[in-house]
């Protein structure tokens, strides 16, 4: 174990700015993307669900 | 034999290569879920101090996996771009589309941690060197790319431009490769080599391997992702989507 304190191990041995702004920045991108893309999808799903229950009222407007 | 090629076209229809994806898509995060703890733990907790450079090589562990992945994605774009060119299937182009972004963040990446490494190490965030502008020229080939796609109404028309932009920009991912050999740079020669044993600890060289092997499996999952949701967007009219059981109303 290289660390003897969570401040030790937060201080990065003088580098904390230099190596969580890689970590939290990385982080933060590998986290947003996936979001992103996922709403992607639903902004297409709801456009198609809403051209099918066009199409459905349509055929039976009832 | 004839079989095979029957079955190998087969998946590149939307229509089956769409739900094979929406099942792989949970494996593969579950992959970059297991790799990624495995190889943070081994980067913070059991790789040691660096001699020289004390806990700020820790970058290492993104650094590298984030250049490695930028390059990679962009030589399986060209693969798909030149596929798409040869035979003209519909899933190269999307698949071409849905590499890009996770590309260019992995390129991004790459420039950004590699700022903050050379930061406290060389004394400067950025210096015109061989290593960092192809890389920097990698990061622009992908903006471009997308930028031209999004540029051209006709997706077909659009895959077959952004297809040439990627097949001609292919020569730089080995400029980016050499240049530390082929120039006399500022960054560092390569991590890890295959003709020579690694310079670094054994841990290290495992954190560094795990890392990459997460962000391997997180743009693969992330980029079958996108490619569903592309192929949604592109077959909106046709019968295989309306089908689809998350559309029916």
């Amino acid at each position: 174990m290289n660390w003897n304190s969570p401040a030790e191990f937060f201080a990065m041995g003088g580098y904390a700015l230099y190596v969580w702004g890689s970590f939290g920045v990385c982080a933060l991108a590998l986290a947003l993307e996936p979001f992103l893309v996922n709403q992607r999808r639903t902004v297409i799903l709801r456009s198609l669900r809403r051209e099918a229950l066009a199409e459905k009222l349509d055929k039976d407007p009832k | 034999m004839n079989n095979r090629v029957i079955n190998w076209f087969r998946f590149a229809s939307p229509s089956s290569f769409y739900p094979i994806a929406g099942k792989m898509i949970p494996w593969f995060w579950l992959l970059a879920a297991v790799f990624g703890a495995a190889g943070l733990w081994l980067s913070f907790f059991v790789a040691p101090t660096d001699a020289v450079q004390g806990e700020g090589y820790r970058i290492i562990f993104i650094h590298v996996p984030a250049s490695w992945m930028s390059m990679f994605i962009y030589v399986v774009m060209a693969g798909w771009a030149g596929l798409g060119l040869a035979l003209n299937a519909r899933l190269s182009g999307m698949m071409a589309q849905a590499l890009a972004p996770t590309g260019a963040l992995m390129a991004f990446l790459s420039l950004w941690t590699g700022a903050f490494w050379g930061k406290p190490m060389w004394g400067t965030w950025w210096v015109w060197d061989a290593r960092l502008t192809s890389e920097l020229i990698l990061f622009f080939l992908y903006l471009g790319f997308i930028a031209l796609q999004a540029a051209i109404d006709d997706p077909r028309r659009a895959d077959k431009a952004g297809a040439i932009l990627v097949l001609v920009g292919v020569v730089n991912v080995p400029v980016i490769y050499f240049s530390v050999k082929w120039w006399n740079t500022l960054h560092q020669g390569s991590s890890v080599s295959m003709t020579k044993a690694p310079s670094m600890a054994m841990t290290m060289l495992w954190g560094m391997l795990l890392m990459a092997l997460c962000f391997w499996m997180y743009s693969i999952a992330v980029a079958l992702m996108r490619v569903r949701a592309i192929m949604l967007e592109r077959e909106r009219h046709t019968e295989w989507v309306k089908q689809l059981a998350e559309v029916k109303p």
